[in-house]
């Protein structure tokens, strides 16, 4: 069974010379076949760029100074362009953030899961149409032949979420990376988008990487948690007994900050910016210590 | 005793018709015969997903908008229907604090300017040596440095633009504010220091507010009541305490159901409900 | 405090110096070219070899200095009339100048006026006033100038009406455009709050966020005026009497053009590196002015 997922010791830096910034500090994490992790950052943590760096998303500016991904076992970083192309929305697929700015204005809803279809499984139009309903009605659209024929426009913001993870797991991928798609919902649609992510990867035996920022949602629906802050590892391991017994101070710090619906108000205990400033010491001494200080 | 400061009476806003050339935009009900008492020195949480209309309230409260129906009674004045000149004095004690602080701080303008423009307006900076004073005054109110008078918006963080937005709410030392969803989006810790600031200013200058938020935990932190708001209407309200241990309408159950706590829960994602999306639901918070 | 140290510390240069880098080529070469324009211009009674007017029929039709034929005296060479080429290029500058200065900025003001009265008042008064607009540019403005030189009489005057008249509608609808953007933004919103008057707010709030769209715009309008100077002195509607203007000198120097190409061929030479400097010191303005609120 190999590992779906393997970072080892990954440096991204964005820029070049004085004004460059390291985004990520030697990270490394293991996600095995089935794996529903969740990866847990506020702003600035860099866990965005993990997910852009797997899918070589990275903008242009960006280096990777050191490290290694390997998808099932293959090095995705030294792996020519179209080879990576073709493995993206296919076998690795992702569901970004924003439904509104990832799906295109001019393109019917059908039109679109279509293209995908017909350019990684070869489909033909009316068979890629089909399928495409099929997905939809995996996802839970009622009327899917009607939504097939609407613009994203036309449908409410969970709806095109809907699509979203319908188009992330038509063609069966083993790992979804799942950036932030809770994030711009309402709770109770938030709810339901969860199920339905769990739904589909039960029934795809996909491994998830779940990049949020929300403790709560880590909590429901990853089984295991890497916490991340100025682009290192802080801790990992499985969620239950992070939340319940987390080892670093910035983990206990962020669960006491996080307000909670069952707790009284003054259960909030502030993240201590000493804490936050020690974190940040420590990281830039980290770069200076290693050869990947922005020089 | 603690009397009402401002009190709403059926309160109803509807987006007019219009006749465009070719499209006939029918009226919208936003808000609905809205109901609720504000006693002095309290918090009032609004809480709503999108289209509850609680942006909408909260601009009616502040009479951004005029209500198309029913009223609004600020300290025994029915400000609803009142003319802008009327309307006028009475601002300097009713204040806003946007969700927005990108866009709700002039981006051309330097904070200094942006917080004592209030105090300009209604005419309490007296010479111009006061208004550095009075921008460092309010700087440290709320925990800024002071240096910041001569900086613009965009360079600093998100959370001390947020800050400054407050800041600036309480320039004219008003009675009452609405705060319009002001901490959705920001970082869980920068979060927790908006929510205490808050609790601590409420506490120190005695404030009555009105907190719109879609975050039920959220509203926890700071509320003394809480309205639940569904397609502009107000379906449940009462005390904090009680909304959460004993909620009575079916919505306010399942918003608190929907909350994903940070605690291992193997039930949550099982299908309580079927799911049926609806192209009416709502998306963005 | 805690922010300052969430984030990495912030060099701080000079804004200004900062603002004016991020221009990059444009603006400087826009600058100089627009720049070198304006001392010429000015500087003109001093720089200028000889008088312009001042014909001496024996040299005629000289070639410039470099050429078989050419005078030392007459770096350019001369005209038709023996003017010197050089003297009348210089004294045109002044010419293109003043319209474009006075053209652009009556243009500018009115045009402003215009756009924030009918961004801000909506209603009736933007139905109006947008209609107006369209209306106005559907008139072909060459033609219209010439209408009105007929009816005023030739001159600077008549040029200067003629581009004011017609190219408000170009600052009017950008503007009116832009004001209905500022309006929808928060801090409009909070200016009402505070109580200020809607007049207040267009002077105080508005007119600030406004200042690089129409900054950018003047200058691109000056660009413009030039060449519509151009063309009406090509036409002979233009200043009267010997003034020399670039239109005129390639209206003279198209009667003798292979005998004499330098004098159609250095005017249409300084018109376009006018405009061209014009035009992308506004493009470099843009890039100056703009980021401070679109970071």
């Amino acid at each position: 069974m190999t590992t779906t997922l393997s970072v080892q010791g990954l440096h991204v830096a964005i820029g070049k010379g004085a004004h460059s910034a390291n985004v990520l500090r030697g990270v490394s994490l293991k996600l095995q076949p089935g794996e529903v992790r969740g990866l847990v950052g506020e702003s600035g943590a860099g866990k965005s760029m993990l997910g852009r760096a797997v899918l070589g998303l990275l903008p242009a500016n960006a280096t990777i100074a050191a490290g290694r991904i390997a998808f099932e076992g293959r090095d995705l970083i030294a792996m020519p362009e179209p080879e990576r192309r073709g493995l993206f929305g296919r076998r690795i697929a992702l569901i970004p953030q924003d439904p509104m700015t990832s799906l295109n204005p001019v393109k019917r809803v059908g039109a679109q899961i279509a293209i995908l279809l017909r350019h990684h499984l070869g489909l033909s139009k009316r068979a890629a149409l089909a399928r495409a309903a099929e997905l939809l009605s995996e996802v839970a659209i009622r009327e899917p032949r009607r939504v097939l024929g609407l613009y994203p426009h036309e449908i409410s913001g969970g709806m095109r979420q809907r699509v979203l993870i319908a188009m992330a797991f038509a063609c069966d991928p083993s790992l979804v990376i799942a950036d932030e798609p809770t994030t711009a919902l309402d709770v109770t649609v938030q709810r339901q988008v969860l199920q339905l992510v769990e739904r589909l990867r039960q029934r795809h035996g996909a491994a998830v990487l779940f990049v949020t920022h929300d403790l709560g949602v880590v909590a429901k629906i990853c089984r295991t948690m890497t916490v991340l802050h100025a682009g290192r590892v802080l801790e990992e391991g499985d969620t239950a007994d992070v939340l319940a017994k987390p080892r670093h101070p910035y983990t206990r710090a962020l669960l006491a900050a996080t307000p909670r619906a069952d707790r009284p108000a003054e259960a909030l205990r502030p993240v201590p910016p000493a804490l936050i400033d020690s974190l940040w010491a420590e990281a830039l001494r980290l770069d200076r210590l290693s050869a990947m200080a922005p020089s | 005793m603690t009397d009402i400061l401002l009190r709403t009476g059926s309160l109803s806003f509807a987006y007019p018709e219009r006749t465009g050339l070719f499209r006939r935009k029918e009226p919208r009900d936003v808000v609905k015969r809205v109901d609720f008492a504000v006693p002095r020195g309290s918090v009032l949480g609004l809480v709503g997903e999108s289209g509850s209309g609680k942006t909408t309230l909260g601009r009616l409260l502040v009479r951004l908008l005029q209500p198309t129906s029913g009223g609004i009674q600020f300290d025994g004045i029915e400000i609803g229907g009142l003319a802008e000149a009327e309307m006028r004095p009475l601002r300097a004690r009713i204040q806003m604090i946007f969700q927005d602080p990108q866009s709700s701080l002039n981006p051309r303008l330097r904070l200094g300017v942006t917080l004592t423009r209030p105090l300009q307006v209604h005419g309490r900076l007296k010479r111009r040596p006061d208004r550095r004073d009075r921008a460092a005054a309010l700087l440290d109110l709320v925990g800024l440095p002071t240096g910041l008078i001569d900086r613009y918006p965009h360079e600093l963080s998100g959370g001390q633009r947020q800050r400054a937005g407050i800041a600036r709410a309480l320039a004219l030392e008003p009675d009452f504010i609405v705060a319009d969803e002001i901490v959705s989006g920001l970082d869980v810790s920068t979060q927790a220091h908006i929510l205490l600031l808050l609790r601590e200013l409420r506490a120190r200058l005695g404030l009555t507010m009105v907190f719109i938020s879609h975050d039920l935990s959220v509203v926890r932190v700071l509320c003394d009541d809480v309205a639940i708001l569904q397609h502009g209407e107000v379906v449940e309200y009462g005390p904090v305490g009680r909304i959460f241990s004993a909620p009575q309408h079916a919505y306010t159950r399942q918003l608190l159901a929907a909350i994903p706590l940070p605690d291992i829960e193997p039930g949550w994602l099982d299908d309580s409900s079927p799911i049926v999306p609806s192209l009416q639901q709502g998306s963005a918070a | 405090m805690a922010e300052l140290a969430l984030e990495r510390p912030v060099q701080r240069p000079s804004r200004w110096i900062a603002a004016l880098r991020r221009g990059g080529p444009r603006l400087w070469i826009g600058a100089t070219l627009v720049g070198v324009l304006g001392l010429v211009a000015l500087l003109a009674p001093l720089i200028s070899p000889h008088n312009p007017i001042e014909q001496d029929l024996m040299s005629a039709q000289l070639p410039p200095a470099w050429a078989d034929g050419g005078e030392p005296a007459y770096l350019f060479g001369t005209d038709s009339l023996g003017r010197c080429v050089l003297s009348r290029l210089i004294y045109s500058a002044r010419t293109a100048v003043a319209v474009a200065l006075i053209a652009a900025s009556l243009a500018a003001a009115i045009g402003i006026a215009f756009g924030l009265i009918a961004g801000s008042f909506g209603g009736w008064v933007d139905q109006l006033t947008s209609r107006l607009i369209d209306v106005w540019m559907a008139f072909p403005p060459v033609l219209l100038s010439i209408v009105l030189a007929a009816v005023i009489g030739a001159g600077l005057t008549s040029v200067i009406t003629a581009i004011v008249v017609v190219d408000w509608t170009r600052f009017a609808r950008v503007v009116r455009a832009e004001t209905l953007v500022q309006l929808q933004r928060d801090y409009a919103a909070a200016a009402r709050v505070i109580g200020l008057s809607r007049g207040a707010i267009l002077r105080l709030e508005i007119l600030p966020n406004l200042i690089p769209l129409v900054v950018t715009l003047l200058s691109v309008e000056m660009g413009i005026a030039i060449l519509v100077e151009v063309i009406l002195s090509f036409v002979g509607i233009s200043v009267t009497g010997d003034t020399p203007t670039w239109g005129g000198m390639i209206a003279e120097g198209r009667q003798i053009v292979y005998q004499a190409p330098w004098i159609m061929a250095l005017p249409i030479g300084c018109i376009i590196s006018s405009v061209i400097g014009f035009n992308l010191l506004g493009d470099g303005l843009r890039t100056v002015l703009d980021p401070v609120q679109r970071r």
